[in-house]
């Protein structure tokens, strides 16, 4: 599958496109299927995301996985600082990175 | 310490309300992504990972209290209560939100800080050695000509769109603690034969994609001619520097295609005219910020005597503290390596701490170092153990100064949208490996640095252990490289051979350290017993 993310203009969190806006979650991501580039130029254009770009990802049981490591810790935040991230409380956090 | 004039208060004011105005432009839709960004950088806002980065400049690693005080507060107040001092010897915010970045640059305006030239293809902020003004080998002050060059830079209409980013260190001891010699430009100060002091000028030196170590290009520059003669070396590389080639673009390219000597000799040629044009600064002026500088109200007669009973505080005097040109003083080296930790990385709380000590105990003076470190650069000894004991419940006193625990460590994939790998947990691997206190003692000085991408912000290439992240096949792995110095005996780290996992390189390290062990002399660092016995035995012990 094919997701779409960027950071939002504003406050610069990493978000994902959830089919009707954006999301700091990844698991509300959805297939973009080939309307990436398309969604991204017009959700920029309107000052709703910023540097948006598309990537592979596969779908999981615990939703999409990103298939480069750096989107994977864009998703979850520094592997080294969990307690900043959007899951301070998930001790399995890192291992799903790698 | 340099205190502004209303010249630099107004330039810095302006420039706030200049970027106030782009921001707002930005977020109402006047600009798009493509022409904000080389503004923003210019400021030092940058877009990383996970939010915006902003990169505070800390010219020449020097600051007072208050402004310390102000990096604290800023951390607090609109980032998560914790900042990252780096490699340049800045400190970089990794949550900042682009509202709310003026604010930040008013409020550091207040304490005469900035972000300018952390950013962009201009003259960086000028990095010196953290023990300028304090050291007992020191034959100059540096930072008057550091912050001579400051004022020359900011703003240079010809040289801020330079072809590349442009770093300038000055040094005014034999010792090179800043890496003069892997900068686009170094200068040393030192004696001539007659006596006089003046700069060696090393040019075209530099890490990243291909690492050189600079040429001397003038090995004495009178002090008169000092700006003119980089008018000229910045002029040359203006003109001739590769515009066409991002990696190509830096000056120690163009030093090395034409060689040093044809670079010297359109250096002179172009400083025949540099040096009619009036540039230099007049006496008085260069009096003027040199007086800023002026040492510090030392008390005489005081004893260098310390009472070293509590064993604790003696291992740590003997690590981090360092000897002070006074009698009766001393330099403090504050660890932000404690074992396990993110290098460089110190809490608001840390930071307010940090700042309190300077202020007391200090002179009000800090320094920030290349290798992450925090330095109090005039303490007197008899209170010493006071600052260690505070240090201590702050969790700042690991004595590990030029250890292998104390490891530079670029943010890498964590943080850094540039990175392949990730540095941080490596260095946490690294440092609780060799966590045992009296083992890194045993090793000695031994200088292991990381970097999560060729960029090399974790300077790999100058690492006595150097470690490159990359990026294969989606996977981490990590090159390891040996014998690298940028110290005054500089050199550049040579691979040793296949890449490993983030675990293989940590018991890699493990291996080359016994054979260090087995094989050194006495008084030999690793980096001698490399040096001496080359890479054979370590590379067979290591890949067998």
């Amino acid at each position: 599958m094919k997701i779409l993310t960027g950071n939002d203009l504003v406050t610069g969190d990493v978000i994902w496109w959830t089919g009707d806006g954006w999301s700091r979650h990844l698991e509300h991501a959805v297939d973009v299927d080939g309307q990436g580039e398309a969604i991204a130029a017009r959700e920029e254009a309107a000052r709703h995301v910023n540097t948006p770009y598309v990537i592979q990802a596969e779908m999981t049981g615990e939703g999409p996985r990103p298939a480069h490591i750096k989107d994977r810790i864009r998703a979850v935040g520094p592997t080294v600082r969990p307690d900043l991230g959007l899951k301070p409380a998930d001790p399995t956090i890192g291992d799903w990175v790698i | 310490m340099y205190q502004y004039d209303e010249y630099d208060q107004a330039i810095v004011d302006a420039r706030v309300e200049e970027f106030r105005d782009q921001v707002r432009r930005r977020l109402s839709g006047e600009m798009t992504e493509d022409q904000f960004k080389p503004l923003r950088l210019m400021n030092g806002l940058y877009l990383q990972l996970h939010a915006y980065m902003l990169r505070v400049a800390i010219p020449y690693g020097t600051l007072s209290g208050k402004q310390m005080h102000m990096l604290a507060h800023i951390a607090r107040k609109y980032d998560k209560d914790y900042g990252h001092f780096t490699t340049r010897q800045n400190l970089q915010y990794n949550w900042i939100k682009l509202a709310d970045a003026p604010d930040i640059l008013a409020e550091l305006a207040t304490v005469e800080m900035h972000a300018i030239q952390t950013s962009g293809n201009c003259i960086r902020n000028i990095s010196s050695d953290q023990y300028a003004g304090a050291a007992a080998d020191e034959i100059e002050d540096p930072r008057p000509w550091a912050e001579l060059l400051r004022q020359w830079s900011t703003f240079h209409p010809e040289f801020s769109y330079l072809p590349r980013k442009f770093k300038i260190a000055v040094i005014g001891s034999e010792e090179d603690r800043a890496a003069v010699r892997l900068h686009d430009i170094g200068l040393q100060i030192h004696r001539n034969d007659a006596g006089e002091t003046g700069f060696r000028v090393f040019v075209g030196g530099g890490m990243g994609r291909t690492p050189m170590i600079a040429p001397v290009i003038r090995d004495f520059l009178p002090k008169a001619d000092f700006l003119s003669y980089m008018e000229a070396c910045l002029r040359v590389y203006n003109r001739y520097g590769r515009r066409d080639n991002l990696y190509k673009a830096r000056i120690k390219i163009l030093v090395h295609e034409i060689g040093a000597d044809e670079y010297r000799r359109q250096v002179e040629e172009e400083f025949l005219h540099t040096r009619t044009l009036g540039l230099d600064a007049p006496q008085a002026e260069f009096d003027r910020i040199a007086a800023h500088f002026a040492p510090p109200a030392f008390e005489s007669g005081l004893s260098d005597e310390i009472d070293r009973s509590d064993p604790d505080f003696a291992l740590w005097l003997d690590q981090q503290v360092v000897a002070h040109k006074v009698p009766g003083y001393a330099i403090v080296n504050i660890s932000l390596k404690p074992t396990g930790g993110i290098p460089g990385d110190a809490s608001s709380a840390q930071i307010d701490l940090m700042a309190d000590l300077g202020e007391t105990y200090s002179f009000d003076e800090l320094r920030v170092t290349h290798a992450q470190n925090i330095v109090l650069p005039h303490v007197r000894k008899s209170d010493l153990y006071a600052i260690w004991q505070k240090l201590d419940a702050a969790g700042l006193a690991t004595p590990n100064l030029d250890l292998v625990g104390d490891i530079i460590a670029c943010p890498g994939l964590d943080y850094c949208s540039l990175a392949n790998a990730r540095s941080i947990p490596l260095a946490q691997k690294i440092s609780e490996r060799f966590g045992e206190i009296g083992r890194q003692r045993d090793l000695g000085e031994l200088k292991l640095k990381i970097s999560g991408c060729i960029n090399a912000c974790g300077h790999h290439h100058a690492g006595h252990i150097g470690i490159l992240g990359v990026d294969r096949k989606g996977e981490e792995n990590y090159q390891l490289s040996f014998g690298g110095s940028g110290a005054e005996d500089a050199s550049l780290a040579k691979i040793i051979g296949p890449g490993f996992s983030e675990d293989g390189v940590v018991d890699a390290i493990e291996k080359a350290v016994n054979v260090y062990t087995a094989l050194r002399t006495d008084g030999e660092r690793f980096i001698d017993t490399y040096r001496r016995v080359g890479e054979a035995p370590f590379k067979e012990a290591i890949y067998g």
